[in-house]
């Protein structure tokens, strides 16, 4: 149980890092669902874009994120700061499971229902905001448990281009070949990522039309 | 004759509709008079239903026009054309995440009632297609297939439109429930009096709610007729849709006695 005691030794550093990682997952998530969910909105109702929006975020997706955190180190602006930059990628990575999710669910909307609504004139906003969405939403959510699942592992590599977050811990051990530093950041971030996919589940379960 | 008798309330004129290279619908004229029940009769593909979104403009015509109260519909707003016309499909397209009571308060909740009022139509029209009040805080999913028609039809009738457009509203039903929604549509359309535009394949339901059937077949209206009319027309394709109902109804003795 030497991995705990280092834990608990450590425990003010492991407490900030794991503030840090949060920090950088909670605003891309935010920033992507910002993004993500309009695109798929868009995306549902002009059918012909949904291919081209599909395929950038699955391109964006097959990019190692390594690489990408490498990629962007000397674009202006976004590299100036390596926490900005990290929550950039993380931002990117997440969208793909957004916009898909947000795609499926409001296709998914019983189509005599969709008719009904506009038989009975509701405008188009009418139509998203009271049928579409609320009913599309416990699977947009699903799509955003995926993405925040996502992000807390992809975020650890933040920590290479000096972003912080849990992945210093990993990096370090990696560095030392020592073991309890490693799962001094994995074991947190993987708990992290399970308080997260049981949090996006409970308001999905809250939220769920019935 | 009263005058009102004989208005046009909706009027297809020359109308054809045809989606890449199948043709839906050709050359139709066809008028609905005020407080008429014009049933559009016609098998699978006839492009009755077609005809049916035509009048809300769910569907815009290739060619021709429809004028709804003598005004072309497609230089009226949409949304207010659509809001004057009560429609109710098959499948009802209830919404699930709504009450009854939100379901049927909808549009008059759009178009700004006070709650008060809202609440006091809801009340009537649930009495008016034969459902308790208590029903009012059920989900769609809390009903049987009657009872989310008859929210269907409440919630069609909801802001008080004087043109029904029904599309096949009863053909999900099992033959009880259907005679006995037909039974109560007939008693309420006497009262109301409203201008219905109603699709069916079943001709006994034609002849049953329809004041004037006019049967379609292959995109093109074969004629318009009193039910009378109809059951002794010598037309080629209205016979044969009367023998293939008439057939119908014979084969089950048929099979008894051999």
């Amino acid at each position: 149980m030497n991995v705990f005691r280092f834990i608990l030794q450590n425990h003010t550093q492991v407490l900030e890092l794991t503030l840090e990682h949060l920090w950088l997952v909670g605003i891309s998530t935010m920033l992507a669902v910002l993004v993500g969910v309009p695109l798929g909105i868009v995306i549902s109702h002009r059918t012909s874009l949904n291919k081209p929006v599909l395929a950038g975020a699955n391109i964006i997706q097959t990019v190692p994120s390594l690489a990408l955190f490498g990629f962007l180190l000397p674009v202006p602006w976004l590299g100036e700061r390596s926490d900005r930059l990290a929550i950039f990628a993380l931002t990117i990575y997440a969208l793909l499971p957004i916009i898909r999710s947000t795609y499926t669910g409001i296709r998914g909307v019983d189509p005599a229902i969709v008719e009904a609504a506009r038989g009975m004139g509701l405008t188009g906003s009418q139509l998203l905001f009271q049928v579409e969405l609320p009913l599309a939403v416990s699977v947009i959510l699903s799509g955003v448990r995926v993405a925040v699942v996502i992000s807390v592992g992809l975020a650890t590599i933040a920590a290479a281009i000096g972003a912080g977050g849990l992945g210093e811990f990993i990096f370090r051990g990696l560095a030392m070949v020592d073991n309890r530093v490693i799962l001094a950041g994995a074991i947190p971030a993987a708990i992290l990522a399970l308080a997260a996919d049981l949090g996006v589940g409970w308001l999905e379960d809250r939220l769920r039309a019935r | 004759m009263p005058a009102e008798a004989t208005t046009p309330v909706i009027e297809f004129r020359d109308v054809s509709y045809r989606i890449q290279q199948t043709q839906i619908l050709s050359g139709l004229n066809l008028l609905v008079v005020q407080g008429e029940t014009l049933v559009l009769l016609g098998r699978s593909g006839s492009g009755k239903t077609t005809s049916l979104k035509l009048v809300n403009r769910l569907v815009a015509p290739t060619s021709g026009e429809i004028r709804v109260r003598g005004v072309p519909n497609g230089e009226v707003d949409i949304i207010r054309l659509r809001r004057g016309i009560g429609y109710v499909i098959q499948d009802v397209g209830l919404f699930p995440h709504f009450t009854v009571e939100r379901n049927v308060g909808l549009v008059p909740r759009i178009e700004g009632w006070s709650e008060d009022r809202v609440a006091a139509r809801v009340e009537e029209l649930l009495q008016l297609v034969g459902l308790a009040p208590e029903f009012a805080s059920r989900y769609p999913r809390q009903l049987s297939g009657g009872q989310r028609q008859r929210v269907g039809v409440a919630r069609a009738l909801a802001a008080d439109p004087e043109i029904l457009l029904m599309d096949e509203p009863f053909g999900a039903l099992d033959p009880l429930t259907r005679d006995e929604l037909q039974r109560e549509f007939l008693s309420l359309q006497q009262r109301l009096r409203k201008t219905v535009l109603f699709v069916t394949h079943d001709l006994r339901e034609a002849l049953r709610l329809g004041s004037r059937i006019a049967l379609m077949e292959a995109g093109k209206l074969v004629t318009a007729l009193s039910p009378r009319e109809f059951l002794n027309s010598v037309d080629p394709w209205v016979s044969a849709y009367v023998r293939a109902f008439e057939d119908r109804l014979i084969s089950p003795a048929h099979r008894g006695t051999s």
